[in-house]
């Protein structure tokens, strides 16, 4: 399996470097001088050559590729051209809102997605199966952001003074503050710039995780309450495509021998169904719900944009339109790396559900 | 035992032969398929209210109706049937902010989406065919070169790379179109190029070979044929996520732009009054939600009709 990961990474390096290479030149076709967009149109030439020196922006673009290519291997994504701060620490601060929404989004949609299947499939043409395949109908059919809209004014509006308000926007209420564990527990914060401060900046901002650390259960409280509604929002595509793969890939299975088998033999039926229907069942399943943590990022896009999210989702599609190019290339990087990762760890999970299947 | 062959009598044979076609079989399976079915109905209707729209709309979609009828801005909606005074122009969607009748342009954004949806999967389907036919058919060095392109395109989350090309474009619905269009292609080229794959290892292929059939003839007149039920499938799912991806795209400002009654623009330039005036947002969602609705039935239903695989 180790060789297997192994020659699996190697065999991304092609990928990204393509996808490095895409970025690269198509953030620079976007129309529009970085320079025009950052000092204003009103810029001077010399203004703007100075602009350009500081930025690498004067190079011709295979150089600037190059010199991209060699800081990147070092570890240094750049500077963001539009907030002048290193890419690595806006990344810190904007991938734990991503990851955690993601996060809970991707759990929403499997705890509920699959028992529904399940439902649907055992109970076949039931008022629960019927119901079930209406709503993951219109689940797939809705626009994510036209349900966070309606969320936030239902959950918002419609209830507030009840117990199940619910925050429309931000990621923690005015006046709660989340302290990041290692000011808690006093350590010596690393120097600036090193990796040892980005990562415990990354960690630090994963509020949730980081609440659960410090116990500090306020801010768990009030993180987790403004997590809902975008998670749920983010969440109804994927639960709706997992239940359905699980509905039809559950249908295959029952239809199969060993499953009479189970029964004849007298198993109860909550076993033929977890223990031998689900298990034969669940490679589809796994599949979709790996495709659906890459669409995931898509989705991230317009609900960290309903919810004023400060999500990398969002900030890509500010750093595209401001034309900040090392945030749209670090940032179109991470998530490749993401998909990458999650293609792999589908692959693998092959081999644990199906011992039948090798990795080779 | 021998006798039940002789029991069948020939034309009767050759009668259930004939109403056994592969097309006709397709076509009573998918009329059996209760959400084909539905899709059909609601499509239907859409089709029938994008070309009546001038008919059904009371109002012209872009009209602002300040100085031309008492009401307000993003005023709610007004039924007489529901007990709105018969003395008040009738509202069913209530008015926009620019004071203009919703509801005439919700039936107007019904030909924009339908539009939308059909163009882009048509030039996808096109482009991605001739890609996946070529890969799959010429393979070697060509398959690599062009599927490993594909790839690229497949790695960016879709909604980010249309984004990108929009940004490179300039912002506008067709831009909008075109970047869906481009962002789609890998999908069709790479179940074009399974079914060539599998489909050029056929018998009929090589006989049409041996008869001095051309590379051109085989490909189109002998593969391409059968290869098309998926893309059928397929293209009819992508006709809904096109919808969708276009109105995401002009929520945020990239596709159509105002004053055109596109729903996911509407969407885009009410969203911040949703605690104010909800039913702005509200309809047009309502209305992107059942047109991309009635596609995913079809398309559902289709693949169940198509798939022998699932067959009963």
């Amino acid at each position: 399996m180790t060789q297997y990961t192994i020659r699996r990474l190697l065999l991304a390096i092609p990928v990204l470097l393509g996808i490095l290479i895409v970025t690269f030149t198509l953030a620079r076709m976007i129309p529009g001088d970085p320079c025009k967009a950052m000092m204003g149109e009103k810029a001077t030439a010399e203004v703007c050559a100075r602009f350009n020196e500081q930025f690498g922006l004067n190079k011709p673009i295979y150089v600037q590729f190059g010199i991209y290519m060699g800081n990147l291997l070092k570890g240094d994504f750049g500077s963001s051209i539009r907030f002048s701060r290193p890419v690595v620490l806006i990344l810190a601060e904007r991938l734990p809102t991503t990851i955690e929404l993601g996060f809970i989004a991707v759990l929403i949609a499997t705890l509920i997605g699959i028992p529904a299947g399940i439902i649907s499939a055992v109970y076949r043409n039931s008022p629960a199966d019927v119901a079930t395949m209406v709503v993951a109908n219109a689940g797939v059919s809705m626009p994510v952001y036209w349900l966070g809209l309606m969320l936030a004014y239902i959950f918002a509006l419609l209830l507030k003074d009840t117990p199940f308000w619910l925050p429309p926007t931000g990621r923690i209420s005015a006046g709660v503050t989340s302290i990041p564990f290692y000011e808690v527990f006093e350590w010596e914060v690393a120097t600036k710039g090193t990796f040892q401060f980005y990562l415990l900046e990354f960690l630090g901002n994963l509020f949730i995780v980081n609440s659960l650390i410090t116990r500090d259960w306020v801010v768990l409280r009030d993180a987790l309450k403004h997590m809902i509604l975008p998670a749920i929002a983010l969440s109804t595509i994927p639960l709706s495509i997992i239940a359905r793969m699980t509905r039809s890939s559950m249908l295959e299975v029952l239809k199969q021998d060993y499953i009479r088998t189970a029964r004849a033999k007298g198993l109860i039926e909550r076993l033929v169904i977890l223990k031998h229907a689900l298990r034969n069942a669940l490679i589809p399943i796994v599949t979709v719900i790996g495709l659906q943590i890459g669409h995931l990022f898509a989705g991230a896009v317009l609900t960290e944009t309903i919810f004023g999210l400060a999500g990398v989702g969002r900030m890509m599609y500010e750093a595209i339109t401001a034309r900040d190019f090392p945030i749209i290339q670090a940032f179109t990087v991470v998530i490749a790396i993401g998909y990458v990762f999650i293609n792999l760890v589908v692959d693998i999970s092959y081999a644990f559900i199906d011992p039948r299947i090798k990795l080779e | 035992m021998t006798t039940t062959t002789a029991e069948v009598t020939p034309d009767v044979a050759i009668k259930d032969y004939r109403s056994n076609s592969l097309w006709r079989l397709t076509l009573r399976r998918i009329f059996h398929q209760r959400s084909a079915i539905i899709g059909m109905v609601i499509l239907a209707i859409l089709i029938l209210i994008a070309i009546f729209a001038p008919v059904i709309a009371p109002y012209d979609p872009e009209q602002v109706l300040i100085g031309v009828e008492d009401v307000k801005k993003r005023g709610d909606p007004c039924i007489h049937l529901l007990g709105c005074p018969a003395d008040q122009p009738q509202h069913l969607m209530g008015i926009d902010g620019n004071v203009r009748d919703e509801f005439s342009r919700v039936i107007y954004g019904t030909r924009v989406s339908l539009f939308v949806g059909i163009t882009t999967v048509t030039f996808a389907i096109i482009i991605g065919t001739a890609l996946g036919a070529v890969a799959g058919y010429v393979g070697g060095n060509v398959d690599n070169i062009i599927m490993r392109l594909l790839d690229v395109l497949l790695a960016f989350p879709s909604l980010l790379l249309s984004i990108t090309i929009v940004s490179v474009l300039g912002k506008g619905l067709e831009n909008a179109l075109l970047a869906i269009a481009i962002v789609s292609i890998p999908v069709y080229a790479r179940i074009v190029r399974a079914s060539v794959l599998s489909i050029k290892e056929q018998q009929y292929v090589s006989a049409s070979k041996a008869l001095g059939g051309s590379h051109l003839h085989v490909l189109l007149g002998r593969i391409l044929p059968n290869a098309v039920p998926p893309l059928i499938v397929q293209g009819t799912l992508g006709v809904g996520t096109a919808i969708l991806d276009a109105a995401a795209l002009s929520f945020i400002g990239l596709g159509a732009q105002p004053p055109t009654p596109e729903w996911g623009t509407m969407l885009g330039t009410e969203r911040n009054q949703v605690f104010t005036a909800p039913h702005l947002v509200f309809f047009p969602g309502i209305a992107i939600m059942i047109t991309v609705l009635a596609f995913n039935l079809l398309g559902d239903g289709l693949r169940d009709a198509i798939d022998p695989r699932l067959k009963q």
